[in-house]
């Protein structure tokens, strides 16, 4: 169906992908995976057009194909399924599906075709089972519903092949195993599927063969059986990692860090109560919208809570803004780190200052100390381990999700937090930069900070915590000790049992 | 090379002088000493209230009530100072008080500027709207529409002694390179205006910040009336009126973004440099004010697709 011929790219003199060929058959789904940095997103960019080939040639369905823009490869029967979700929320979902080309009464008509347009769309709804009114506006649907509106979209343009680019991230299980049963549907229909993520355990899942990237080359192929998993992560690597949740030679102290009492919020959080102590890594699981990021940002003062007590080594912090929290020792990765945690078009150096820059600013003019910043940064450049390529004034965005995580763990940890709240740190990035961020959290709890880790990954919670607390509908519905750990036992408590599954 | 020069912070200069130098033919008394002095006495006051303009485009606002605070500044001190109607005519501490109060007036125009953007969330472009038409309404309506003449040799001084209006925008020039360049307070700017949500999460005291702006804008504004009012030795007010897109032009043209987090003062000098050769020139052309404005619209046009051009450059 779709055929890479030695394709490669570069960037600013770097080569980002040497070379890269493979090919996708009518009725496959092949899954891509590599660390960040690997050049599957510029593989992807070339596809959908966004991106020419510095060489290397495309073949669709035998014949030459080089896109310019996305609306060629559109044309051309190429969908993408993006990460984040390019609808408009105002639209209803039929406007989303036919954006792009209104059906009109006649051709050269400017009015679009209302009653024909509602057809089609109950039409395409059907085939990806969701049961909603043409007319409802998209913000009204979850990210599954929303997911299931973009996959309608790929099928109104009749796509010969569909790219799935994590599509699975901000879905909830129950959704995520009806993505995989439609997508099984597609395949028996012919269509190729090319799916991105980083979730190897539903790229084994899902796919026919597996392509793994690394270093902008293909080094390996095979099928889930000749690909384990084991396997996948030491080509993705490149070494083997011979366990990916690093061991803490640390226990927790006695010292109460963090204390929350009976902390309230109407419709968001009832009665929290919990204790983190020094040198501890406590656990926060539960579904998305049970709560678990509300807390986080009441905690931090982001949010307001209308009862119940929040003391930092001892000291209330009722009433104190997040930046007087910040400088008592609190410290909060958000979830959404190109929204809230980086300023992506400023430069690296100065995103890393960014928090503690007051203390290297001097004198009654506050001028900053730019010889304190550059050997500060260069430190934490190599404490977090960032990518050495990248020069100090380069903007953000031109790093890989992994390295742009580290800067906001740097930026923090410059600070020394004695606190530090953990918002899903390791979503989207790769294997080798998920590893560094744990070893980083446990030397952050060696030093005798408390860590309060929001996950949405089970493994990730077990792998690395003290203690796990699980929230559902903004109360915390149990406690698990480590010698309890249970998978299941997490489930049933953030699931409840039974009637609402 | 070519490429070097038009990638280089430094090109709204170079097109300056390529300007300069291309029209020296056609213009005549272009590059007069009399002439040379014409274009810094219409520069500087522009120049000081491009300065504050800057600041609040760097963290991602607007600030359109800038001229008119010039025009209310003017008239104010006009009314004080001058020794035919002035409140304090002849006294000793006219000038002074006259000075302070137009300074005043500035910071009173940020004050409510920045109350209404950061305190009551009215977006900063029509928060600054309301402000300029009231302003200007208040400004004409204080004077009944006429000029105040009479002002005191030692104020008109400040702008017709071209050292001392140079000396005076030099330092306030200085003065917002420093802050913006050297100053927590300037990185804060830069990080609001990139990322204004990322800003508060990292402690940044981002109302505070963004109020302190405004604050400085207006000051800068009532700075700039006060070389205007002394350059023209009268308050006027319908000073400044037709400048303010100039203004806003100009510290466009020099590598400021609309967007917020861009922008150095270096830049504002070029681009306020640009503006007045090219208002000069077409002056001297002898082009009435509408084909001058006409012009000079095409001629700001091609610079900000120079720069997109560049832009586009610099990623590639």
């Amino acid at each position: 169906m779709i055929e890479f011929q030695n394709i490669e790219k570069g960037f600013f003199g770097v080569k980002v992908l040497k070379g890269v060929s493979f090919a996708v058959k009518p009725g496959q789904t092949v899954g891509i995976v590599g660390e960040n940095g690997a050049g599957k997103s510029t593989l992807m960019n070339i596809l959908g057009g966004n991106l020419p080939p510095d060489s290397g040639h495309m073949l669709l369905g035998g014949k030459p194909y080089a896109p310019k823009s996305p609306r060629d490869a559109e044309r051309a029967r190429v969908a993408f399924i993006h990460q984040e979700l390019n609808l408009f929320g105002n639209l209803s979902i039929a406007e989303n599906i036919f954006i792009q080309n209104f059906p009109r009464r006649r051709t050269w008509s400017p009015f679009v075709a209302g009653p024909q347009i509602e057809e089609r769309t109950r039409r395409l709804l059907a085939e990806v089972q969701l049961n909603r009114s043409p007319a409802t506006p998209v913000e009204q649907l979850s990210a599954g519903e929303q997911q299931l509106v973009e996959i309608a979209k790929a099928l109104a343009l009749d796509a010969q092949l569909i790219i799935f680019d994590e599509p699975t991230t901000s879905l909830t299980s129950r959704e995520t195993e009806r993505l995989f049963a439609i997508m099984a549907r597609l395949r028996e229909r012919g269509i190729a599927m090319l799916y991105i993520s980083h979730s190897l355990g539903h790229v084994q899942q899902l796919c026919d063969e597996i392509v793994v990237l690394r270093d902008g080359q293909v080094v390996g192929t095979g099928s889930k059986e000749t690909l384990p998993l084991e396997r996948m992560i030491s080509l993705m690597v490149g070494r083997e990692i011979t366990q990916l949740f690093p061991r803490r030679e640390t226990r927790p102290a006695p010292e109460i860090a963090l204390e929350v009492k009976s902390v309230s919020q109407p419709g968001v959080a009832r009665n929290i109560s919990f204790q983190l102590r020094r040198g501890e890594v406590l656990g926060l699981s539960g579904l998305m919208g049970s709560g678990r990021s509300e807390l986080a940002r009441i905690l931090f003062g982001l949010d307001p809570c209308a009862s119940g007590e929040i003391v930092l080594n001892g000291e209330s912090l009722a009433g104190l803004s997040p930046r007087e929290r910040i400088r008592r020792g609190l410290a909060f990765l958000t979830e959404d780190r190109r929204a809230e945690g980086l300023c992506l078009e400023a430069a690296i150096a100065d995103n890393i200052t960014m928090v503690s820059l007051p203390q290297y600013s001097r004198g009654w003019t506050r001028a900053v100390d730019r010889n304190a910043c550059r050997s500060v940064v260069a430190k934490m450049r190599e404490a977090v381990g960032l990518t050495a390529s990248a020069r100090d004034e380069q903007p953000v965005k031109t790093l890989s999700g992994g390295n742009q995580q580290k800067v906001v763990l740097a930026k923090w940890l410059l600070n020394q937090p004695k606190v530090f709240i953990l918002d899903e740190p390791t979503r989207g990035i790769d294997v080798g930069a998920k590893h560094e961020v744990y070893r980083l959290i446990n030397e952050l709890a060696g030093h005798g900070a408390g860590v309060l880790m929001i996950s949405s990954e089970l493994e990730e919670l077990t792998g690395m915590c003290d203690r796990i607390l699980v929230m559902r509908r903004g109360e915390i519905r149990d406690e698990i000790r480590p010698d309890e750990f249970d998978r299941e036992r997490i489930l049933r408590a953030a699931l409840h049992d039974g009637s609402l599954v | 090379m070519l490429k070097r020069l038009f990638l280089s912070d430094y090109l709204v200069l170079w097109l300056c002088v390529v300007y300069f130098i291309a029209l020296i033919p056609f213009t005549p008394g272009f590059a007069s000493w009399s002439n040379l002095q014409t274009i810094l006495a219409y520069l500087l006051p522009l120049l000081v209230v491009a300065l504050g303009l800057t600041l609040v485009l760097i963290i991602g606002g607007i600030d359109l009530s800038v001229t008119s605070t010039i025009a209310l500044a003017s008239v104010v001190g006009g009314k004080i100072m001058s020794s035919e109607a002035g409140w304090l005519a002849g006294s000793a501490v006219a000038v002074p008080v006259g000075i302070a109060a137009m300074l005043l007036v500035g910071v009173m125009m940020g004050v409510v500027n920045g109350f209404a953007v950061t305190q009551c969330r009215i977006p900063a472009f029509i928060a600054t709207l309301t402000t300029m038409m009231f302003v200007s309404g208040l400004a004409i309506w204080f004077t009944q529409s006429q000029k105040i003449g009479g002002l005191p040799a030692g104020f008109v001084a400040l702008g017709q002694k071209l050292w001392l209006a140079t000396a005076i925008a030099a330092g306030a020039t200085w003065l917002a390179h420093y802050v913006l360049a050297r100053t927590l307070f300037g990185r804060w700017l830069y990080a609001i205006g990139h990322n204004s949500r990322a800003a508060l999460v990292s402690g940044i005291p981002v109302q505070r910040v963004a109020f302190a702006a405004y604050v400085l804008a207006g000051l800068f504004a009532g700075l700039s009336s006060i070389l205007f009012t002394a350059g023209l030795e009268t308050g006027n007010p319908e000073m400044a009126r037709d400048n303010l897109l100039d203004v806003a032009g100009a510290v466009v043209i020099g590598g400021t973004s609309l967007y917020g987090g861009k922008g150095r003062i270096i830049g504002t000098v070029f681009g306020v440099l640009f503006l007045a050769l090219v208002d000069n020139s077409l002056n001297l052309l002898g082009l009435n004010f509408y084909t001058v404005t006409m012009v000079k619209g095409g001629v700001i046009l091609g610079a900000a697709l120079l720069d997109a051009l560049r832009n586009k450059l610099l990623i590639s």
